[in-house]
């Protein structure tokens, strides 16, 4: 009965009530042949008891701040999180309520949210965010909902650039598997400029998907491409790194349609991998076709100012089999999270983060690529990661470097069969140069063999 | 009070028909059941053509959404393309300014009257 | 004070001003350290942004302005939250404390499976201990809320028929009761929704299932107890007729927390089941998310599972604990999401829950619930309408109107927050007229459940002797009833830095 505060005298007082004599006269409507059935699970543990496991769990993990030294992002990153962004998600008021279904007594959050979605459109230089999804990758495939939504399914084809994140082209291939979509592009040559997309593009085609900074942290002015697909017909969706967007030209000013991206560098933690929060942003004239809550301002019938969830019967407790996606939460909490950090930071602070990784991934490309045997893969402009081509296979080489309590890159063999013996290296402000000039002295010992 | 306008033709769906003109929308009951109309989206272009039951434009409120049916079959000679500016005619104006599509050959003489129709969302009203 | 009318007002009131209003040129929050590199130039500036119009403040400004918005919201933490099918129960403060040790927290998802054997460990043994709470044989911690959850089941269904050349199923089975994100589901895979209604028990009427089903039902998705927190009294009567027919059986887990120890649905023959661990599992619900919403399967869908599985790479032995790995079941539907699922905020946070439960206390938990939602309806019954008058589960649905007043479920709602209290959900399921769907949870005690009854006995007699007090409130919250028109028409969905904002001034 660990938080259950009712007294055996007050459980008997409440079943006389009720007019039964005990609790299990309560399920009879289950059927008696499975009623309370036998459940094999480990002896309820004390708090303490509890505390102690989940330490020793914690504790078999070799974590990237004290224990190793990483190099690893592909779509995670370790960034600083600064301590005000914990002290206020851990709120009660905010962690422990519900949806604002309720907008009389849920102000804070829905402010919260709508600050949220603004400093979200100021990122990507959009003209509106809904209030997340679930992370990066399901935020892509929701674009392509959209866009078939808009174009009411005359138009099946999907446009993918082979350098957008492979969690998130798997993710947009589970998701499309019952709409009769196409995907084309995939499987083009990683190393083509994007104009190179524009031949998959076509009357029949609703979206087209391009990273940015891509998965190998190239940066590409995707203007033109943007405007070949509109030549056509077909929306652009940009998946961005938030963190980039401080200091690079905006998906917006490109003229994308929709711009995703995962928002874990924005104040959250890695968390082996989620929660997380994927932020959507796009053009008004799509806000309709667009799943997922939506804050916007009004006023209160005392004439204050206040927020309630708006156009909420496109959403799926409405519109059911209509709506657009099934998508019922957002990521409420994390958004919140990722608002703090952006407002603590401000335009100066993220500008330093993002400045300081382009530094850092800069000095460490230009270190490695001396390294004989190493070099870098590609030569346009990149941001905090690129890719490296290796003299012997990465796994060798990352267990190498684990030895030396590294964390190497992302071995992009596995995704990539053209990029076998190509590793994908992160750096971002929580490398200092020690520890950079330490990845380069074990690769340079890992590269003899 | 709802208004029933005696010269159209009616749905149990509460579309309704102009048989003088072919245009087609939703009833003056239908809007005060949806309340404050916020989006429309006319489904269907001039030059389809359309069967009874071809939904031919999606409509929400701050509350609810609908979809609305052709009740009859024809091609479609034109839309109303401003509507989608202002749903909110649809509340002011159901019968007039918030007509959805225009049908061409459409026969709906095999619909219900107005007097049909009030009987029928009289008889919807709990 | 007096309550100026919307159209008195010219001017909006501002209560807290936005992050953006705050702001101040040249103010600063956290600064980063120098560079201890070498200086490398950005790249050309035709791939550079001129401005970054974010706001700029100080800490403490930042600190002030989440703390006053923190008291406009009504929590957990703070009283009784009885939203029907959310179960929003209080949130024990240890998991806090354990899904923010720094080994969950700073771990990267791709990380040398070596390096993150203990969340490899904790995320199979939550496999394993969902499979025994729920009967069924295979789990999958991946999806990132029920919704997803859902999709991943029906994904699942769907690749089950093909995989067996039955390509003709594109029937779903949904009861009229369910909840919208059922049917959503099934419309994101283009299937045909049929709604089953319920009969005058509040049970799914078997004849209209029995003429649904045939050779193109792909399964029918059912919430069992029902969202009138009725459990159906025919349940294997209605997993049978579908499973006869060809269809899978998928079971809704959004009220599993009047189920555990009482019933595994696995053993009931359901073939599917998603489990939402923010409610029946205390991971709170964080004003909105995020969830977590693992599936359960039977053992023929087991291969269909989404990748990747956590399994046991190496068995253990007595020196040594297993090796834990990653697994793709072999006709897996794909990934759902990016790598392995809502592991801090929701995996952590549910273990932690379960493990200081146990078998017993979880059957505590699921026994108090019911009890406490039965107390509630006797002590109602007799001031309001219960549409179905059986025993019920973890929660019960009554309708939030009396003869002859002009009162609707939305205005108790709105006159129970004077109360002090958070209202019921309202307006759902739509079977009921003006719904009041009611969820104590089990970590409520009688004194509160007596203090909401009575509040809900005192609004019932308002309604006799002053409607308007109840038509108006709420009265003592810091904010009044919203213009939610005004909202969709003017759609101000963000705001910016002030039109004059200078920030190199």
């Amino acid at each position: 009965m660990t938080y259950i505060p009712i007294s055996p005298k007050e459980r008997d007082a409440m079943l006389a009530t009720i007019g039964v004599k005990t609790l299990d006269e309560l399920f009879e409507s289950v059927p008696a042949t499975h009623r309370f059935p036998k459940m094999d699970l480990p002896p309820a543990l004390a708090e303490m008891e509890a505390a102690q496991l989940l330490g020793e769990l914690a504790g078999g993990n070799e974590n990237v701040r004290t224990d190793m030294i990483s190099f690893l992002g592909a779509g995670m990153y370790n960034h600083y999180i600064p301590a005000v962004v914990n002290h206020i998600i851990s709120r009660g008021e905010f962690y422990t309520a519900y949806t604002p279904y309720q907008p009389e007594i849920s102000q804070g959050t829905l402010q919260a949210i709508f600050e949220y979605q603004s400093l979200m459109t100021a990122l990507t230089g959009m003209e509106l965010s809904n209030a997340s999804h679930y992370d990066g990758a399901t935020a892509t495939a929701e674009a392509v909902n959209l866009a078939f939504a808009q174009f009411r399914g005359k138009r099946a084809k999907v446009v993918v650039s082979p350098s957008v994140h492979p969690h998130y082209r798997e993710t947009l291939r589970t998701y499309t598997q019952g709409m009769g979509v196409t995907i084309a592009g995939e499987d083009s040559n990683v190393s083509a400029s994007p104009a190179a997309l524009a031949r998959f593009i076509d009357d029949q085609t609703c979206l087209v998907v391009v990273q940015y900074p891509d998965f190998f942290a190239r940066i590409f002015d995707y203007t033109e491409l943007i405007n070949e697909a509109h030549a056509r017909g077909a929306l652009v969706c940009v998946v961005a790194n938030p963190t980039a967007l401080a200091l690079l030209k905006t998906p917006g000013s490109m003229g994308a349609d929709i711009v995703v991206g995962e928002g874990q560098p924005l104040g959250l933690p890695m968390w082996f991998g989620g929660p997380s929060l994927g932020f959507f942003t796009t053009k008004k004239s799509y806000v309709h076709k667009m799943a997922g809550r939506l804050v916007g301002e009004t006023m209160d019938s005392r004439g204050q100012r206040a927020y309630v969830l708006t156009l909420t019967a496109r959403e799926q407790h409405i519109k059911r089999e209509r709506a657009t996606s099934n998508i019922c939460t957002n990521q409420g909490l994390l958004a919140l999270a990722s608002a703090v950090y952006l407002s603590v930071m401000g335009r100066e602070g993220l500008r330093e983060v993002a400045n300081l990784c382009y530094q850092k991934a800069h000095y460490a490309a230009e270190q490695i690529s001396q390294i004989p045997g190493f070099g870098l893969c590609f030569s346009e402009p990149f941001f905090h990661e690129f890719a490296v081509c290796c003299p012997r296979p990465v796994a060798e080489i990352n267990a190498h470097l684990l030895e030396h309590g590294i964390i190497g890159g992302y071995d992009l063999g596995n995704d990539y069969p053209a990029l076998k013996d190509h590793m994908l290296i992160a750096v971002t402000e929580m490398n200092s140069k020690d520890e950079i000039d330490m990845l380069v002295e074990a690769l340079k010992e890992a590269s003899h063999g | 009070m709802t208004n029933i306008l005696p010269n159209l033709k009616y749905t149990e769906s509460d579309e309704w028909f102009d048989p003088a003109t072919g245009k087609i929308g939703i009833s003056d009951y239908a809007q005060g059941q949806l309340s404050d109309i916020v989006f429309v989206e006319i489904l269907v272009a001039a030059g389809d053509t359309v069967e009874k039951g071809t939904p031919i434009a999606s409509v929400e409120s701050v509350k609810a959404a609908a979809e609305v049916y052709s009740p009859v079959a024809g091609t479609v000679a034109a839309v109303n393309e401003g509507l989608a500016d202002n749903p909110e005619t649809i509340n002011s104006d159901p019968y007039g300014a918030a007509w959805m599509i225009q049908l061409e050959g459409a026969d709906g003489s095999s619909m219900m009257d107005a007097a049909a129709y009030e009987q029928s969302t009289a008889s919807r009203a709990h | 004070m007096v309550n100026p009318t919307l159209e008195k007002v010219e001017e909006k009131k501002t209560v807290e001003p936005t992050l953006f209003e705050l702001s101040s040129p040249g103010r600063r929050g956290v600064t980063m350290p120098a560079s201890d590199v070498p200086h490398f130039d950005l790249p050309e500036s035709g791939l550079l942004r001129d401005e970054l119009p974010l706001p700029e403040l100080a800490e403490v400004d930042v600190v002030r302005h989440y703390m006053h918005l923190s008291k406009f919201n009504y929590s957990v933490d703070q009283g009784f939250y009885p939203l029907g099918s959310c179960t929003m129960k209080y949130n024990p403060k240890i998991n806090e404390d354990t899904c923010r040790l720094p080994g969950f927290v700073h771990t990267h998802p791709l990380q040398p499976i070596e390096t993150v054997q203990g969340n490899l460990a904790l995320m199979f043994e939550l496999q394993e201990w969902l499979k025994e709470i729920s009967g069924f044989a295979a789990v999958t911690l991946q999806p990132a809320a029920g919704a997803h959850g859902e999709f991943t089941g029906v994904l699942m269904m769907r690749a089950y028929h093909l995989a067996r050349g039955d390509a003709k199923r594109t029937k779903m089975l949904i009861p009229d009761a369910a909840h919208g994100t059922n049917p959503a589901s099934a419309g994101m895979l283009g299937m045909q929704v049929v709604v089953i209604p319920s009969d005058a028990r509040g049970n799914v009427d078997l004849a209209a299932l029995k003429a649904e089903c045939d050779d193109t039902v792909v399964g029918m998705m059912l919430t069992n107890p029902n969202t009138l927190g009725l459990f159906d009294e025919n349940i294997e009567q209605v997993v049978k007729m579908v499973q006869d027919c060809g269809g899978l059986m998928y079971g809704d887990g959004a009220n599993l927390n009047a189920l555990l120890g009482i019933v595994r649905p696995g053993d009931l023959g359901l073939d599917v089941m998603h489990f939402n661990l923010h409610k029946t599992f205390a991971v709170p619900h964080g004003g909105g998310g995020p969830g977590s919403g693992p599936v359960g399967v039977s053992a023929r869908l087991a291969d269909f599972l989404p990748e990747p599985l956590v399994g046991i790479l190496e068995e253990g032995d007595d020196e040594q604990p297993p090796f834990y790995g990653f697994v793709r079941p072999p006709q897996s539907i794909g990934r759902m999401k990016a790598f392995h699922g809502h592991f801090g905020g929701g995996l952590v946070r549910a273990y932690t829950y379960i493990a200081m439960h146990g078998a017993d206390g979880l059957k505590d938990v699921s026994q108090y619930a019911v009890l406490n939602a039965n107390y509630l309806k006797a002590r109602l019954e007799k001031v309001y309408k219960v549409p179905f008058d059986r025993i019920c589960m973890h929660e019960f649905v009554m309708e939030g109107r009396f003869e002859g007043a002009d009162i609707r479920a939305l205005d108790i709602s709105k006159r129970l927050m004077d109360f002090g209290f958070h209202p019921p959900t309202n307006y759902f399921p739509l079977i009921v007229p003006e719904a009041l769907m009611i969820e104590p949870t089990e970590t409520e005690n009688k004194d509160t459940l007596d203090a909401f009854a009575n509040a809900l006995i005192a609004i019932a007699e308002e309604a006799k002797t002053d409607p308007q007090v109840i038509k108006t409130a709420p009265h003592t919250t810091p904010f009044g009833r919203m213009d939610e028109v005004k909202a969709a028409r003017e759609l101000v969905l963000c705001c910016w830095l002030p039109d004059n904002y200078d920030p190199e001034a």
